[in-house]
């Protein structure tokens, strides 16, 4: 009630309305047409809308058309359970490899100045522009009994393509850049003073690496294996190629709703859909709190 | 002077951690790669050659880079408004909206196929009322065209979107004060600084569209010399053992792409030394 | 413990960021390295505690060659320009950090650790801070509690950037005090780099002037101030005139005009001299070396600074003392109670 006394009395002075004026005047400089606007937000909620939210709204309501049970069920089935099992086994081996990798990678190209560091880090991320049936291309080219390594396998009874090492490789591949670009640019911008300091007081190496620079880092990493696990638990093309969608053994969940969806078996096919869109789902959510954290942690040191 | 040699680096870890990296990376990345493009040279360029100008190659090449382009261009306008929204205006949802453009980074590409097309296919959604006037989007080229917009979303908004946050609203001040009219000042004063940015964000897209498997298969109807990417011919010459095709179309695809990138690269560089760091 | 630096070279690229600088520094020393940006004083500074090596050239502390050892094992503490502290450990955390990594040989109990830590906050006065995270404390205590860091490996040597090159003047001001006192309690070698002269001559013992990679005059903060050893130690330390000048057959003119100076001993040709503003003594017109008018007068507290056009073309400030006052359009004489001419250019 007084805001709003408050609010018509400042509004009667005549200063008030000359800075309302001059507030109007300057918003024009910056901004466009009420009807313009509008037009414009409409147009960006309609697209987002019509391309993305409805697919996934789609697949929630397909998932869930012929009631709890069948959704259920479908999920209880032992192929959809082994897809899952070796959806995660994959995920967890990609995971860890190129978590381990993009520690030690952006250690070397983060922390020393050498030549050929753009070059390098260019080739980290080749994955980015390769096609994911390309990237399983390349081990099919290795490992198949034509391939460059296939006689040797064969000789020595190791099963590479169509079994877990294939796709897990393949997947590896494809995720290979996610954690170390994560950090790169993150420990670039945190430069070397801490980690100098750490060493002139006396720290090893590792203590200076465990101590300092991964307490600095742990967000930054927790991004990357964020994205990284959703990719590896999601990659299709790539997978598809490695798999041989051997049923019940080498179909991870995406390969799963392929085959589902090809027979049909829509409820299915779309309640497996909707595991790996909830995964998409927590994984943004996580995605925006972790953005959060790390724009809050700049650097103290620099006031 | 040895030992200065030998003690160059502060920090420690320097051999360990390049050599771990290095082999890694070769392990993984490079000799796959390399495996690829050997592979290639066991043809004559007279195979090469005939592999990739049947009729059959040659559509898929079309169909794949045409709509992907055309794709890019539609990512390239609505990704453009997409951002403008986002970043300039306050509207309620917008922070949901903002995260609504990761989705199709983080959606499995196989789970954003089956949507699609459920959604476009003639029972579907919008599939029925599109029907109703006569259009026809899943298992046809508009199915991929659809795709590969869907795909190519993020790109355009997310490499635009640090950009024109960081154009310092003063700059539009000036610009309006020396007597341009908004217009103006959107056509002379931020476009031009978006450039570089529009551009990267094109080039993003189509790279990812030209690529695109997953999302786009299940669409697409899959009619050779009509709705077939050149990414499932490649899948088709595998299943047929037809390994010499499947690597040719695979080199040409990847030698585009990383034309593709090294532009992206050199375009970023020069934006970078154009606008100087404030 | 005593520094001796022979000889050193780093490049950078072409850029030679040191180009053989020779330097010993004495025991227990409190020692300033003065310059302007680009000189080449926090690569030597570096260079001292093993945090960047030389091309070639020799360290030695005490007389061991300190190169054959990494920063690690150098026991040197440094403090840096921005401070490094640690932003995720607490205050008391980044003191005890250099006692905790300690091979597990020689690494004090808890208990030990907890008293030298807290004797060091005491010694820098901020005990009551142990808490806080760097992000939380103002520059100046950060400042101190990188100082208690550095501190807390008992260093043989003390190496600080810039200490107080991120600080607000007030702030600064109080910290040269305070490390000066600091010094003199704990007695340890010590170096710092500053580009503030007033610092360097306040604070330290003795001053190093560096320029472009060499050191140009190594001795007291009297000294440097009161004899520069060369024409740059003139320009960069006080306020002074320089005027472009040519010394022939025994006469030093000022373009065509001799100027009433004795050129005794002075290389003939193009040359330069200084005056500091304040030793430029005023009288009446045709006394002194110089003759010049009165463009411009301005009054500082006890000095009036005025702007004179010399006959001979060139314009200068002086701060003359205000029993005398001067108005515009004045023409005055001008006799430099001291000066120095450097050859060359």
């Amino acid at each position: 009630m007084t805001m709003q006394i408050a609010d018509s009395v400042s509004l009667s002075s005549p200063e008030a309305k000359a800075r309302a004026h001059a507030a109007a005047a300057r918003n024009n400089l910056r901004t466009e047409p009420k009807a313009v606007r509008i037009a414009i937000i409409t147009l960006a909620i309609l697209f987002l809308t019509v391309f993305v939210v409805l697919p996934l709204v789609l697949v929630f309501a397909e998932a869930f058309s012929k009631g709890v049970i069948a959704y259920l069920s479908a999920i209880a089935d032992p192929e959809a359970l082994s897809a899952i099992k070796l959806t995660l086994v994959v995920a967890a081996i990609s995971v860890s490899l190129n978590l381990v990798f993009g520690l030690v990678a952006s250690w070397a190209i983060a922390k020393f100045e050498f030549t050929g560091k753009t070059f390098l880090i260019s080739l980290i991320d080749l994955p980015f522009s390769v096609s994911p049936v390309i990237s399983g291309l390349v081990f099919v080219l290795l490992f198949s009994a034509q391939g460059y390594f296939g006689g040797w396998l064969r000789d020595h009874d190791i099963q590479i393509l169509f079994a877990v090492p294939g796709i897990a490789l393949a997947t590896t591949f494809v995720t290979f850049p996610f954690v170390a670009r994560a950090l790169i640019p993150l420990m670039q911008e945190q430069g070397t003073q801490e980690e100098e300091a750490a060493i002139s007081l006396g720290a090893s190496g590792l203590q200076t690496f465990f101590r300092v620079t991964l307490p600095n880092i742990k967000w930054g990493v927790l991004y990357g294996v964020l994205l990284c696990n959703a990719r590896a638990m999601g990659e299709f093309g790539a997978v598809s190629v490695v798999s041989g969608h051997i049923r019940g053994e080498t179909n991870t969940m995406p390969l799963l709703v392929e085959i589902l969806y090809n027979e049909y078996q829509f409820v299915a096919a779309f309640a497996i859909a909707s595991l790996l869109a909830m995964l998409a789902l927590i994984t943004l959510i996580a995605k925006t709190i972790l953005e959060n954290h790390l724009d809050e942690g700049h650097d103290v040191n620099d006031h | 002077m040895s030992v200065i040699a030998a003690r160059r680096r502060t920090l420690p870890g320097f051999g360990l951690t390049m050599g771990l990296t290095l082999t890694w990376l070769s392990v993984i990345i490079l000799i796959p790669l390399a495996g690829l493009f050997l592979k290639s040279l066991e043809l004559s360029p007279e195979q090469f050659w005939n592999i990739l100008s049947s009729r059959r190659t040659l559509n898929a090449l079309r169909v794949s880079f045409g709509l992907a382009f055309a794709a890019a261009c539609v990512n390239l306008v609505m990704g453009s408004i997409i951002v403008w929204a986002l970043v300039r205006y306050r509207f309620p949802g917008r922070r949901l909206f903002d995260a609504i453009v990761d989705v199709p980074f983080a959606l499995p590409t196989a789970v954003a196929g089956v949507a699609l097309t459920a959604l476009f296919a003639e029972k579907g959604w919008l599939g029925a009322p599109l029907a109703a006037l006569g259009i026809k989007v899943a298992f046809t080229p508009v199915g991929i065209f659809v795709a590969m917009i869907f795909i190519g979303i993020p790109f355009v908004v997310r490499t635009v979107q640090p950009v024109l946050q960081d154009i310092d609203v003063e700059i539009e001040e000036a610009a309006g004060s020396l007597g341009a009219s908004r217009w103006q000042t959107i056509i002379r004063v931020i476009l031009p600084s978006l450039a570089p940015a529009l551009l990267t964000g094109l080039a993003l897209a189509f790279a990812r569209a030209v690529g695109e498997y997953g999302s786009v298969i299940f669409i697409a109807g899959n009619l050779p010399n009509v709705s077939e990417i050149a990414p499932l011919l490649i899948v088709i010459r595998l299943s047929e053992f037809r390994y010499a095709d499947a690597t040719a179309i695979a080199v040409i695809m990847l030698v585009v792409s990383f034309v593709i990138i090294f532009a992206v690269n050199r375009l970023q560089r020069w934006a970078q030394n154009r606008i100087p760091v404030q | 413990m005593t520094i001796e630096v022979k000889n050193l070279v780093k490049k950078f690229g072409s850029f030679a960021a040191l180009d053989g600088v020779d330097l010993k520094v004495n025991d227990g020393e409190l020692l300033a390295l003065l310059g302007p940006s680009g000189s080449g004083k926090t690569t030597l500074l570096r260079i001292i505690a093993g945090l960047d090596w030389p091309d070639s050239g020799e360290v030695a502390f005490n007389g061991e060659d300190a190169l054959a050892q990494g920063a690690r094992e150098r026991h040197v503490g440094f403090v840096f320009q921005h401070y490094a502290l640690f932003r995720h450990m607490s205050v008391f955390e980044n003191v005890a950090f250099g006692l905790r990594v300690q091979p597990r040989a020689v690494r004090k109990d808890e208990a030990t650790i907890r008293a030298r830590v807290k004797e060091l906050l005491d010694l820098v006065q901020l005990d009551w801070l142990a808490d806080r995270y760097p992000s939380q404390l103002s520059g100046g205590q950060r400042q101190r509690i990188a100082l208690a860091r550095a501190l807390a490996i008992e260093p043989r040597i003390l190496l600080l950037d810039e200490p107080f090159g991120a600080l607000d003047a007030k702030v600064r001001k109080e910290l040269r005090r305070w490390l000066r006192s600091l010094h003199h309690e704990i007695n340890v070698t010590s170096i710092f780099v500053t580009h503030d002269q007033e610092e360097a001559l306040e604070v330290a013992n003795r001053v190093v002037v560096m320029d472009k990679g060499k050191i140009e005059q190594i001795g007291s903060p009297d000294d440097v101030y009161e004899t520069p050893a060369t024409a740059f130690v003139h320009g960069f330390i006080g306020e002074s005139i320089e005027l472009p000048v040519q010394v022939e057959g025994g006469v030093i003119k000022l373009g065509d005009r001799p100027l009433r100076l004795a050129a005794d001993g002075l290389v003939p040709g193009a040359s330069k001299l200084f005056v500091r503003r304040h030793d430029m003594l005023v009288g009446p017109p045709g006394s002194g070396a110089f003759e010049g008018a009165v463009q411009h007068v301005r009054n500082f507290g006890p000095v009036q600074r005025a702007e004179i056009a010399l006959s001979g073309g060139e314009t200068i400030e002086i701060d003359a003392p205000r029993d005398r006052e001067l108005h515009a359009g004045d023409t005055i004489g001008l006799e430099p109670r001291r000066y120095r001419i450097f050859a060359g250019v």
